[in-house]
């Protein structure tokens, strides 16, 4: 069974984010960038399921700017096999994302596509759900559990009450969510292997897909910032002030 | 144009977010109309019916629809909505499942997540952990947008009485099939519609501790929640979890204990009414936010606020 991976470059988990003096984005030159947390523990699970036998070969793809094959050949020393970059400079929207990703589902036929369950620059949580409909596959979105067995594959959602099971026939899409597992770090041999490993590139216009955005950032600005308030000394003094002074109990 | 809205439902309940999102609903305009599709959904449809907002609500009862897949509902929504200007689910996981799939089926971009409504096709957005603040606008013809309840007042839910349509639809549940589930049981309220909400993060050192801050929700009739850190070490379940990847909440009031407070957590709860942050660290971030703090040891503060809410009782 082959598996399609999704990866995105964002700005590193551990950097703030600065809104741009004239409102029109968030600062990303000069910032560190790795690839998108959720992304490293899709890669992760991919590799996982091969090592169980689960799957043939593993192919990663990324849609975005030159710089997106470093995050490629990251996904290639954890253990990918060969890599896709599909060229574009400009931002993709979700749709336009999951459309090119649908191009390279048709061309590859993998049986399952692993994607993560939102990009943390974005945060939009749209890619995975969207592909899986352009494709018309079952979806099985923000997941603890994935085990591939007889033709399908028997997932475990984190929804807001708890858990949930489901049994989806393959080929499908999946999302993954924080606790799915723990990625590995890449060993040094392996990030020179990854050098060695096949990487092709493509274009927009090689996949006939219409790019063009559908929403406009009028606007881009830092959130309210909210004061720091008093410390208490004592048990006593915040029960008095959350009676007396803010009555919330 | 109107708006057709999502209900989520459980148990025969309307979801509270729902009310949330109807008040998103109502500050787009024009008249709002409600879908309540599941099975044996009677119990929600008379709920729906009785919140003012609500124009008409559209029924669709299948037992098809059971488990209300994304697969299953997203050609339903797709046929109605050729008939609506915006389509509206709530930002929860069932929301957040099914909308993307309905605005790719539409071939719209959708809009996640919005906390505010400037026009009726522009929006505000948290990005990059509500580090950021964007206002969208969408060019498509169909708006399709998941609402973060936190930044909506919940419209009122009765005294009203919407028309009551039931449509009907072929419904192709092929290629998944539903397993278990298994919900959290508590007597306590739901994270992200409780007005008092105790979390614990890495400083609780393990799950078994968590009972302090229970026994002290209890008494201050809040919900438990927790940081990342205590969901990752194995403290308690992941839908304890508030944060960008968990749930973002608003109570009126959030008492954050043995929490350091990082962006990821503050992006779930710092618009929160008024917080109060109990860590020994006094250098920890979660100060910068807190409207009350005090630096202490947990495992003597929990206890001495335990016996002083008592005294007030």
């Amino acid at each position: 069974m082959k598996i399609l991976v999704a990866v995105k470059r964002v700005i590193d988990a551990n950097v703030k984010a600065r809104v741009k003096a004239d409102g029109s984005g968030v600062e990303t030159a000069n910032v560190k960038m790795a690839m998108n947390p959720f992304c490293e523990i899709a890669v992760e699970e991919a590799v996982r399921l091969k090592e169980k036998g689960a799957a043939s070969e593993i192919i990663v793809v990324s849609a975005g700017p030159a710089t997106s094959q470093e995050t490629l050949r990251t996904a290639l020393a954890l253990g990918a096999d060969r890599a896709i970059h599909i060229e574009e400079a400009s931002d993709l929207e979700p749709l336009a994302v999951a459309k090119l990703l649908k191009a390279i589902v048709e061309k590859e036929q993998p049986q399952l596509v692993l994607l993560g369950k939102q990009s943390i620059d974005g945060d939009n949580n749209q890619t995975g759900q969207m592909l899986a409909g352009l494709l018309g596959w079952p979806q099985g979105t923000f997941l603890s559990k994935v085990a591939i067995e007889d033709g399908k594959a028997t997932v475990v959602r984190e929804i807001d009450g708890g858990l949930e099971t489901l049994k989806l026939d393959l080929p499908a899409v999946i999302t993954t969510d924080l606790r799915l597992n723990e990625p590995r770090f890449a060993s040094l041999p392996n990030i020179m292997k990854a050098k060695q490993k096949k990487l092709d590139k493509l274009s927009v216009a090689d996949l006939g897909v219409d790019i063009v955005p559908r929403v406009k950032t009028l606007k881009v600005e830092p959130p309210a910032a909210r004061q720091a308030g008093v410390k208490v000394a004592s048990v006593q003094e915040l029960v008095n002030k959350l009676r007396n002074e803010a009555k919330v109990i | 144009m109107s708006v057709l809205v999502i209900a989520e439902h459980g148990k025969g309940k309307l979801a509270a977010s729902t009310l949330n999102t109807l008040a998103a609903a109502e500050k787009i305009g024009g008249d709002i109309h409600l879908l309540v599709a599941g099975k044996d959904v009677s119990a929600v449809t008379e709920a729906a019916k009785q919140v003012p907002a609500v124009a008409k609500v559209l029924v669709l009862d299948d037992a098809a629809l059971e488990h209300a897949t994304a697969e299953a509902l997203s050609p339903v929504v797709v046929e109605l909505a050729k008939n609506y200007g915006h389509v509206l689910a709530s930002s929860t996981t069932f929301g957040k499942n099914l909308a993307p799939r309905v605005a790719a089926l539409l071939d719209v971009q959708m809009i996640s997540d919005i906390q505010a409504v400037v026009s009726a096709d522009t929006f505000q957005r948290p990005i990059y952990a509500g580090n950021a603040i964007a206002t969208v606008q969408s060019t498509d013809a169909v708006k399709v947008i998941t609402v973060r309840s936190t930044g909506f007042d919940a419209v009122t839910a009765e005294g009203g009485s919407a028309a009551v349509e039931t449509i009907s639809a072929s419904i192709n549940a092929k290629g998944v099939e539903f397993v278990a589930q298994e919900l959290t049981v508590s007597e306590r309220p739901e994270l992200t519609s409780a007005r008092v909400i105790i979390s614990g993060g890495r400083g609780m050192q393990n799950g078994e501790n968590f009972k302090m801050l229970e026994a002290l929700a209890d008494k201050l009739g809040a919900a438990v929640g927790a940081s990342r850190a205590a969901v990752d070490a194995g403290f308690v379940p992941n839908d304890y979890q508030v944060g960008q990847t968990g749930k973002i909440v608003a109570p009126e009031l959030y008492i954050a204990v043995g929490i350091s407070g990082a962006i990821q957590h503050l992006a779930g709860m710092k618009d929160s009414k008024v917080i109060v942050a109990i860590n020994k660290d006094e250098e920890a971030p979660i100060f910068s936010v807190a409207d009350y703090g005090l630096v202490g040891d947990l495992f003597k503060v929990i206890p001495e606020l335990s016996s002083e809410l008592d005294k007030l009782s």
